[in-house]
């Protein structure tokens, strides 16, 4: 079965430093996939080879292949814009900008000249619906994005990056700054995202990866050391270094 | 050593002492029996106490690692497995237990010729060897010794079979007696499920050391 994503002996470097060694890597379409690790390991700057976002770190270097949907992602034709609409993401800590709950999600839709209202009204539904944030802001759209709480700021942000219809999600810790129940409700999200998306999930919480995750990737000093199904890697891990790490025998 | 290493070694010990205790116990209940010493039985009966409470404790805390240290792999499967092997071994302190409440309601000794005949002491003795091989493979986690318990189950399982022959001819030779040769039987039926009751461990001790699930695989596939 071809692969949604696809990462072929891909290397990263940082000026000298080696921080991505030789990673092959095939990710199943509408599959939630979490990158796990200890600090360092490489798992965030892997997670943003699938939207570029290291191209304008200074001293980055690439070799091997990135493809999505078979098309690899970093060759002359591709434009940045166009595989950031297919390709949309979280961070750890929710960025609204200071604009209305509104604007905040037909930003991208904005940006690339659609004003069609009756458009912008519906994907402004649709997308805080899917973000399960719809009836707690909908009698408010006009109001400020920053009034909201952290837990809903995330969920907007959640919104903002599906409001443009990608077909990949890249989550970079998403819940780690939110509360209990606010994380509780963005895992609930990544589990109901996941027929129409393909989702990676950067994270520190080993229980959140147990919860929200098919498919589990360990990352460690550059290297994916394993990688398979989240309830073999949480029972019975293959390798030693991931027992170890999962069980905070060391990182 | 993390927290939760040492949470681990403090239950381990816990466990390697409840084990300790139910070999105690079914060792008491062999004296007690053979000797027919209705105070050490009377002591296996206030011991079966302590047993119960080792097991409400072993409980406990593996419910306390669950719930506050999430464990994962290795670690997670041992604490399953305690939980498991824990109520075996309370179930191996109520046998012993069973056999003393017998050793209390009989009147005479056991016939010499009976105990020889139905092989009671082989019984106890491989048993209690069976326990001992258990403890020693969960204290070393060694699998080979593990799994020589489930072809050493085979020697429980044939003299359980051949006792009802030997008390039936018993009886009919001494029907005055009938009541100890049932009690009799009914100890022998009860070793045989100590034996059980130490392949369901030894089948707990395999799966936490190896990931692998042995539990309803033929005795082929359990030894392999």
């Amino acid at each position: 079965m071809n692969k949604k994503l696809e990462a072929r002996n891909v290397n990263v470097y940082y000026d000298q430093t080696h921080v991505i060694k030789g990673v092959n890597l095939g990710i199943d379409m509408n599959s939630v996939t979490a990158f796990i690790g200890p600090s360092g390991c490489g798992k965030s700057t892997f997670l943003r080879l699938y939207n570029r976002m290291n191209d304008l770190i200074e001293g980055f270097r690439k070799d091997g292949q990135i493809l999505i949907d078979g098309k690899e992602i970093y060759e002359n034709g591709m434009r940045v814009e166009d595989l950031r609409k297919k390709v949309g993401m979280v961070f750890q800590k929710p960025n609204p900008f200071p604009k209305s709950i509104y604007e905040n999600v037909i930003y991208g839709l904005r940006i690339r000249g659609i004003n069609n209202k009756k458009m912008l009204d519906e994907t402004v539904e649709r997308s805080l619906r899917q973000a399960a944030l719809w009836d707690e802001v909908k009698d408010n759209l006009k109001k400020s994005a920053l009034a909201l709480s952290g837990g809903q700021q995330q969920r907007l942000c959640i919104a903002r990056a599906i409001a443009t219809e990608p077909s990949v999600l890249l989550m970079d810790e998403p819940a780690s700054a939110l509360d209990p129940i606010s994380t509780s409700k963005v895992e609930d999200l990544i589990y109901e995202l996941k027929s129409q998306f393909t989702i990676i999930i950067v994270t520190h919480n080993m229980q959140q990866a147990g919860r929200v995750s098919d498919h589990t990737a360990f990352f460690y000093l550059g290297e994916l050391v394993e990688y398979d199904e989240t309830k073999k890697i949480f029972t019975n891990p293959a390798d030693t270094r991931t027992q170890d790490y999962i069980t905070g025998r060391f990182g | 050593m993390t927290h939760l290493e040492s949470e681990i070694k403090n239950l381990k010990s816990e466990m390697l002492e409840m084990f300790a205790l139910v070999k105690s116990q079914l060792e008491k209940s062999k004296q007690s029996l053979i000797r027919l010493d209705k105070d050490l039985a009377r002591e296996v009966l206030v011991h079966e106490k302590r047993v119960n409470g080792f097991e409400l404790k072993v409980d406990r805390d593996c419910e306390n690692i669950i719930a506050l240290f999430n464990p994962l792999a290795i670690d997670l499967r041992f604490v399953l497995a305690c939980l498991k092997i824990n109520s075996n071994l309370e179930r191996i302190g109520d046998i012993a237990e069973g056999i003393c409440q017998f050793v209390l309601n009989i009147k005479l000794e056991p016939e010499k010729s009976l105990l020889e005949n139905t092989r009671m002491m082989e019984m106890f003795d491989t048993s209690i060897m069976v326990l001992d091989d258990t403890m020693q493979a969960f204290e070393t986690e060694d699998t080979r010794l593990a799994r020589s318990v489930f072809k050493k189950d085979e020697i429980l399982d044939e003299i359980n079979l051949n006792a009802n022959q030997a008390v039936a001819d018993f009886i009919r030779e001494n029907p005055e007696r009938i009541n100890q040769s049932l009690y009799l039987l009914s100890s022998i039926r009860k070793l045989e499920r100590v034996g059980d009751q130490c392949k369901n461990i030894a089948e707990e001790i395999i799966f936490y050391i190896e990931a692998k699930v042995l539990k309803h695989k033929s005795r082929e596939q359990k030894q392999a």
